[in-house]
């Protein structure tokens, strides 16, 4: 069996695995990472990519307000290029507690964030679609951000800090001696390798999932799961965030992402066996509708393009609990040698997308503390590839001279600094690939090459391929061919991905198939079906 | 900031018929077609107007790609509005003459045999490609001595007689290079018992918006919506017009494109091909004399867009002895003032090369279209005299001074 030597084995790519992964090869500190789908495929690409100033919790939960607003001033510097500075709204409406506006206003004073009533007029010039029924208005520091750019330039700088990544292999097992924790056993998903990774201290930030990977060692950490759903529309609704003015509800924030906007999210508990099986429900899409509605009404006219949903870990640290009280909301970090007797274990998990580098920051501390080190956290002021320069204009127009306009600002947005290295003057070079996000050769074999992309949906995450109004009709099969070129895929196994895609965003448009999204669907339906019949394999008839 | 009223390009399924349509991107790979340039990129310029791409400018506005498309994109509109909005536009003096058609057309006219033949003088037409950008290869329209509206002011009080009447809007074209083909129209009319009335219009707006000077295009229309208005009053009499753009622009463009209101003159507007053809068919066709030749038609694609072509022929058709040929549907690359432009020249000769051996290869008497501009750009490449409709309806209703074949073609 392949061995690996490191000193700490990280378990799990989302943002909060990344972060510590990153943090640790910034302090010199060996490590591995090991996720058992895509990077950013669990709660961290199923969420909001609200990059919160605090004044969502500021009423109920102020420790959660400071928080976020620290880390709201330190991403926004680091992390330019997954961040766009939208700033956000809170507004209410007739039927809002008023009284809700007034206590906004007092607690995000005390915990130091910037919120400043405006009139009614001034929140509609910022926001023209808003509703103008509209009673109060108050602007907030809120920010938008992407949660793929995020892992992947963290995961990217960790890599050339000279970190090992392993996508789509997944840790079958915690091995332990009698020192505590040895190392992991994995396998690849892939490839069906089994292999083990040898390391003194085992970081599990596997989000939901902890309580699985925690239970395969006989330790107890109980989660309550809870979905949010959101539903996505076919281009930017809005120009900045838009949050309802009352207490935490249901489809009460609406995020311009990127070229979309986003409406979400419910809350609904789920069975800890249905984390994996999760679905948007009929039932939640009214609502969610009806939210956004009620915040921008003309949105009845806009084409969704898919609905989403992503599990919330809640954690209860208390042994035995069956209730669910006793939870925690925010970042959990768990000693589980103090906790369970297991050295070399540690759990990361809770805290929200965007304190995700705080939570690194004090899980690589605890590592630190584990391995005798005193190495110091600078991830506060060290900015992330791709947000190295100021400002989003390229240094060198030069370089990409006949390019569109459109075509080097989608792929600066999504690459920061790094759209050097990706795009170049030459027309193999610049071709399109998916043309409603505006992404090109240049960048599918860049993200090939190094941004661990395994198949299309991979490689969907890290350039927003197939994300855009036709999801992945007119790309898809494009995209295939660099798969055959790049990775010497079979012509088979390059058919199983292309339906794999073809079904995973299937899975999204079906909860809301109506109106264009139907006439796009069956669109789709002919080429993939009647032109180039991809087929589930299954479904080949048995030959005779 | 996007207004949510205003959202085809939200309907758009990605089938991209309207790129293999575009008959600039067919030819030249500098414009990436409607497609790229309309629905996809709308999306990112409502998330960053700065996302503004320099290759909108090949655009002819020749509206070809709304002709195919199977979700009602108003593709072309969306181009105009986006190039129109470009905070980093500005608007050249070359732009400026080629939009300006009323006030050129007022000036030429007055000096029409000086311009006329200045403007055949190749050193002259260097130094204007030199200064102005303006296609040296290209011949420009010649100019009439005398307007037609300053005739039709004599007009007045025969027509007052007719006991129907319609408003006629020639457009600077019959205004200013061919007042012959509005003396047709007024003598048709009169032929059958109708009155025609004009009006103090301006220019339609075509060239104006063509050449992203949406603002002045506004004015232009609500002076003409109101001035029209005026003539109409509360009656339905019909609005009828012989240029297909100058009726696209009042029938579609002043309002989905200006958002202006045209309530007041709404269901009146008609080519007049249109309006003569339901005639015919309500009344009685008048008899018409035969007429021996073999035309070929050209259906311009403005006509193409308002799904108007169909009344040309069939009206055509009604001629006796006319061999009616028709030729492919397809753009013959002038666009108005777009192939003028000298970054466009070569764009728009190789668009039209296609129809331009069609023509050669069926070797007509005659070539008939609906717009004048593409009058231009087969009289300049081919042999082919080019006339209106009208003309040879005219003809073979016996009206007067009507076509001297044989003339050498040329712009009026
Ligand atoms: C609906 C919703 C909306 C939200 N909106 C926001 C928001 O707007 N702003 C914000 O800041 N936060 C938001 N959050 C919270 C945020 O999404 C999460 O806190 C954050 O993404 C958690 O990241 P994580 O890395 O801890 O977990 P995850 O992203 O779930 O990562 C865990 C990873 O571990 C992997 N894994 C599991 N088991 C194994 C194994 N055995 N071997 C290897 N790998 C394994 C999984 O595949 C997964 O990729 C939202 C959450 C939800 C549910
Ligand atoms: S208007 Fe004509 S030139 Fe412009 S995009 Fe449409 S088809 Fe092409
Ligand atoms: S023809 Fe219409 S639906 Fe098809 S790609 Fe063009 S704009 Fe979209």
């Amino acid at each position: 069996m392949k061995s690996i030597e490191t000193d700490v084995v990280i378990i799990g790519g989302g943002v909060t695995g990344a972060g510590t992964f990153r943090d640790c090869l910034i302090r010199g500190i060996p490590a591995v990472l090991v996720e058992k789908n895509d990077l950013a495929s669990g709660t961290t690409g199923r969420n909001h990519g609200l990059l919160h100033s605090g004044a969502r919790y500021a009423v109920k939960d102020s420790a959660s307000a400071v928080e976020c607003i620290g880390e709201n001033r330190i991403l926004k510097k680091i992390a330019r290029h997954c961040i766009e500075d939208t700033g956000g709204l809170f507004v209410a409406l007739d039927d809002d507690d008023p009284a809700y506006s007034d206590k906004l206003i007092v607690s995000c004073r005390s915990a130091g964030i910037a919120c400043r009533e405006i009139t009614r007029q001034e929140a509609l010039q910022i926001e023209p679609n808003l509703n103008p029924q509209i009673v109060r208005a108050f602007t907030v520091p809120d920010a938008t951000i992407d949660p793929f750019r995020l892992v992947s330039a963290n995961v990217l700088d960790a890599r050339e800090r000279g970190g090992q990544v392993y996508t789509h292999t997944r840790v079958c097992r915690i091995m332990t001696g009698p020192e505590g924790v040895t190392g992991v056993q994995c396998q690849n998903r892939l490839t069906g390798e089994i292999f083990e990774i040898r390391a003194r201290v085992v970081a599990n930030a596997s989000g939901v999932w902890g309580e699985k990977v925690c239970r395969a060692t006989g330790i107890e950490m109980k989660m309550f799961p809870s979905k949010g759903s959101l539903i996505i529309f076919d281009y930017r609704v809005n120009r900045v965030v838009v949050n309802a003015c009352r207490m935490p509800a249901d489809a009460d924030i609406f995020v311009p992402g990127d070229t979309v906007s986003l409406i979400g999210t419910t809350s609904r508990k789920i069975a800890y066996e249905d984390i994996d099986t999760a679905e948007v429900e009929e039932e939640e899409i009214a609502v969610l509708l009806e939210g956004a509605e009620r915040l921008v009404p003309n949105v009845s006219k806009t084409r969704l393009l898919r609905a989403y949903c992503g599990v919330r870990p809640l954690i209860s640290l208390e042994k035995g609990t069956v209730d669910g009280r006793a939870i925690s909301r925010g970042i959990v970090l768990v000693d589980h040698e103090d906790r369970d007797g297991l050295k070399g274990l540690i759990s990361v998990a809770g805290g929200k997308l965007m304190t995700y580098r705080l939570m690194a920051e004090k899980t690589t501390d605890l590592i630190c503390h584990k391995l005798d080190r005193t190495d110091p956290c600078t991830t506060n002021s060290l900015p992330l590839p791709g947000s190295e320069t100021k400002g989003r204009v390229p240094a060198r127009r030069n370089q990409f001279k006949g390019i569109s306009a459109s075509v080097i600002g989608s792929t600066q947005y999504r690459h920061g600094e790094r759209v050097h290295q990706i795009l170049k003057s030459d027309r193999k070079n610049d071709g399109l690939i998916c043309e409603c996000e505006m992404v090109t050769a240049g960048e599918v074999e860049y993200a090939l090459q190094h941004l661990n992309v395994e198949d299309i949906v991979d490689l969907r995450r890290r350039t927003r391929l197939g994300m855009g109004p036709c999801q992945g009709t007119l790309c898809a099969c494009r995209a295939t061919s660099f798969f055959i070129d790049l990775k010497k895929i079979s012509g088979e196994k390059a058919n199983q991905m292309l339906v794999d895609f073809i079904e995973e965003r299937w899975k999204g448009i079906k909860p809301i198939l109506w109106g264009d999204a139907l006439r796009e669907t069956e669109f789709s339906y002919w080429i993939h079906q009647g032109l180039i019949s991809t087929k589930k394999k299954s479904e080949t008839p048995d030959e005779v | 900031m996007i207004n949510l009223d205003n959202i085809s390009f939200d309907h758009c399924i990605k089938c991209t018929v309207c790129t293999v349509y575009c008959p600039v991107a067919r030819v030249t790979h500098l414009y990436p077609g409607p497609k790229f340039s309309g629905p996809d990129t709308e999306r990112l310029r409502i998330k960053n107007p700065d996302l503004l791409d320099d290759s909108l400018k090949y655009c002819s506005n020749c509206k070809r790609c709304e002709i195919v498309c199977p979700s009602d994109v108003n593709i072309a509109d969306i181009i105009r509005l986006a190039s129109a909005n470009n905070p980093k536009r500005k608007l050249s003096l070359r732009d400026l003459i080629l939009s300006s058609t009323d006030l050129i057309g007022q000036v030429a006219t007055r000096t029409a045999v000086i311009v006329n033949w200045t403007m055949k003088l190749s050193p002259l037409r260097r130094l204007m490609q030199l200064i102005l950008g303006l296609s040296h290869e290209r011949a420009f329209p010649q100019y009439a001595s005398s307007s037609f509206s300053k005739w039709a002011v004599g007009l007045i009080q025969t027509q007052e007689t007719y006991p129907e009447k319609v408003v006629y809007f020639h457009g600077c074209y019959v205004n200013y290079n061919d007042p012959d083909l509005g003396k047709s129209v007024v003598q048709v009319l009169n032929r059958l018992n109708i009155g025609v009335v004009t009006t103090a219009e301006k220019c339609c707006g075509i060239p104006l918006i063509s050449n992203n000077r949406l603002e002045e295009a506004k004015k232009h229309a609500r002076h003409n919506i109101d001035v029209l208005k005026k003539a109409v009053g509360d009656s339905d009499m019909k609005i009828v017009l012989t240029s297909s753009s100058c009726c696209l622009a009042l029938d579609h463009e002043y309002e989905n494109l200006l958002e202006m209101d045209t309530t007041s003159i709404q269901g009146q507007i008609e080519l007049i091909t249109k309006f003569l053809y339901e005639a015919f068919e309500q009344e009685e066709t008048p008899s018409l004399k035969p007429l021996n030749l073999t035309v070929a038609y050209h259906a311009p694609c403005h006509l193409e867009r308002m799904g108007g072509v169909v009344y040309t022929v069939e009206l055509l058709k009604k001629i006796p002895g006319l061999n009616l040929r028709f030729l492919h549907s397809e753009c013959c690359g002038i666009s108005g003032t777009y192939g003028f432009k000298e970054e466009n020249y070569a764009i728009s000769q190789a668009i039209g090369q296609n129809l331009f051996d069609q023509i050669n290869d069926l070797k007509p008497d005659l070539v008939v279209t609906d717009c004048e501009t593409c009058k231009w750009q087969i009289e300049f490449n081919t042999a082919y005299q080019v006339v209106h409709p009208i003309t040879l309806l005219a003809k073979a209703m016996g009206c007067q001074n009507i076509l001297k074949t044989g003339e050498k073609k040329t712009g009026s």
